[in-house]
């Protein structure tokens, strides 16, 4: 059995009851006759990591898309319930849907930066908010490419297309986009599967460090990884949550025999 | 045993071997054959055209009794064939491109749709232009319109804008709906999604698309028969009838007249000059926007 190098985080009990950011009741999700999303309830901590795992195609992206009302974009998509952001139900609202996504910055399996030089990606965002003084982008782009690691390595290069830069680098860009939308949550679907070991951590330190302002969710197939970031994991397995709570009881003390399977490496 | 494996692995290998040299060697003929009809064609024009062609050629509209042989030059088709060329081109661009860029975005979960509509296009651009001329014409008499630079505009814009759709439609499907998806999760609208995203993607496409159809509509020479017309004059406004290169060639080459045959010739390598600028722009103008281009 493969044991996992948990950090030995106490986690104190009130960790149970610490504001919820995101909270999905009921949330049902079909195309035609598939059921892929099965009666999902789960809440997701403010201002933590929440780890979403399972075996592929167990319905983690359908979960993180549907937060970000991606789903609108196949119509044949049914669904149903409740996804509740700070108390307002997104899947009902009605707020405009673009404004519903800029509280969400969303990083997907491999970087799509615009196809554009590496200063407009990030003025893109803040352009579509209305904010189109000089002066004020630099700075703001200055801002979010530092936050996101990143301006050391392109700030003499702004104007040079964004497809010239690494992968590595693409995906802190495409963060840095992220959050030059002013986002309170980040949604990141396997954000580092495409990187190389050193990009990927650095990702992960720049998520340990954004944490304390921002709720991230991440889905992740990489045990270890979770191991090291999750404060929270969320477990699914054929469309269902099977368990979710913090990552301390989650590594060290599974409660159902598919988690422990799962562990173990014998599901996938 | 042994042997007989070891035998049969040769065998394979020198089988695989015969294969590939010959496939290596009909492509190989295959392209020279093409080289050489295109240096053929080059080479023909050059020949007999070059001699007739003068300053006066690209500079004088015809004189009476140009067809005879006297005085005067193609000026009159050359600017006719530009007129109509962008006109025709403008139109289909800014009727196809919201169209493309409404097929693959606005209905880009309705493959069914998109795709039957795209077997319609590329039937469309399978028919002959004769019949788009013929159609044109039909349509013109009915509603008592002369041969004009404004018919000619309408039916040869209709005739590249199956082109047009399918040329910036390719570029747009083979961009991944991850960019999409990215677009969409910065906040911006499908109308911002298609307008600042997809089509600074498809730049390029976009490019190749408007230099084919334009390509296709100076050198056609059927769809602007009837609906065009033909004058020695360079047109003033709309409602004219108007010039066209390819009429012009065909008109003088079917002249017994040796000078004016010779002349057709000429006018033939102007219009496969001004075709091979456009061709060349395009690769230009492609590889300079290009760079933005996310790769897949
Ligand atoms: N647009 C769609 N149309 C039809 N079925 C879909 C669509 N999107 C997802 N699915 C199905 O939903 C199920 C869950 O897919 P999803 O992509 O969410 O899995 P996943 O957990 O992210 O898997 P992976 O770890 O491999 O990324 C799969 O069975 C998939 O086939
Ligand atoms: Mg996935």
């Amino acid at each position: 059995m493969e044991t996992l190098s948990v950090s030995k985080k106490v986690i104190p009990i009130t960790n149970y009851q610490i504001p919820k950011k995101i909270q999905i009741e009921n949330l049902n999700l079909k195309i035609g006759k598939k059921h892929i999303l099965k009666d999902i309830s789960v809440s997701v901590p403010k201002n933590k990591i929440t780890v979403i795992l399972g075996p592929s195609g167990c319905g983690k992206t359908t979960l993180l898309k549907s937060m970000n009302r991606l789903t609108d974009m196949y119509p044949d998509m049914e669904v149903t319930g409740k996804i509740c952001i700070d108390d307002e139900d997104i899947l009902h609202s009605g707020t405009d849907v673009t404004n519903i996504r800029k509280r969400m910055g969303l990083l997907s399996q491999r970087p799509y930066p615009l196809p554009m030089s590496i200063y407009k990606n990030i003025a893109y965002g803040l352009k579509i908010s209305g904010r189109r003084k000089k002066r004020f982008l630099e700075k703001r782009i200055r801002h979010y490419l530092i936050q996101a690691s990143l301006w050391d390595e392109v700030k003499d290069r702004l104007r040079e297309p964004a497809s010239s830069l690494s992968i590595g680098q693409q995906q802190r860009l495409c963060l840095a986009r992220g959050l030059a939308v002013d986002p309170d949550i980040i949604l990141a679907d396997e954000p580092t599967s495409a990187l190389d070991p050193i990009s990927s951590q650095e990702i992960e330190k720049k998520f340990l460090e954004l944490k304390n302002g921002y709720t991230i969710v991440m889905v992740t197939h990489v045990l270890r990884q979770a191991a090291r970031i999750a404060d929270y994991v969320i477990f699914m397995y054929l469309g269902e949550v099977i368990e979710q709570g913090p990552a301390y009881e989650f590594f060290n003390n599974p409660k159902t025999e598919i988690t422990r399977a799962y562990l173990r490496g014998s599901i996938n | 045993m042994k042997r007989g494996s070891l035998n049969k692995y040769y065998l394979r290998k020198i089988s695989l071997k015969a294969e590939e040299i010959f496939f290596r060697a009909t492509m190989l003929f295959s392209s020279c054959i093409i080289i050489f009809i295109l240096l053929l064609i080059i080479y023909s024009i050059l020949q007999k055209g070059l001699p007739s062609l003068s300053i006066d050629m690209l500079t004088q509209t015809p004189k009476g009794g140009f067809y005879f042989g006297k005085e005067g030059g193609i000026l009159n088709a050359i600017i006719g064939s530009i007129y109509l060329s962008l006109g025709a081109t403008s139109l289909a661009f800014i009727i196809g491109l919201p169209v493309a860029l409404f097929m693959n975005i606005w209905l880009s979960h309705k493959k069914k749709l998109v795709n039957s509509f795209r077997f319609i296009l590329d039937l469309l651009w399978g028919i002959p232009s004769i019949v788009y001329g013929a159609f044109g014409f039909t349509v013109m008499i009915y509603f008592g319109i002369k041969a004009s630079l404004i018919g000619g505009i309408v039916v040869v814009s209709l005739f590249i804008l199956p082109i047009m759709i399918r040329a910036i439609d390719e570029g747009l499907k083979s961009s991944s709906v991850g960019l999409i998806e990215a677009s969409y999760s910065l906040g911006s609208t499908k109308t911002e999604t298609a307008f600042k995203v997809m089509m600074k993607q498809c730049l390029p496409c976009i490019i190749t698309a408007v230099l084919l159809s334009f390509g296709r509509s100076i050198g056609d020479a059927a769809s602007v028969l009837f609906t065009t017309g033909f004058t020695d004059h360079i047109p003033t406004s709309l409602t004219q009838p108007t010039a066209t290169l390819p009429l012009s060639i065909f008109f003088q080459l079917s002249s017994p007249i040796p000078e004016v045959k010779s002349r057709a010739y000429a006018a033939a390598l102007v219009l496969t000059v001004i075709i091979l600028i456009i061709s060349l722009s395009s690769r230009l103008f492609t590889i300079k926007y290009k760079k933005n281009r996310i790769n897949f």
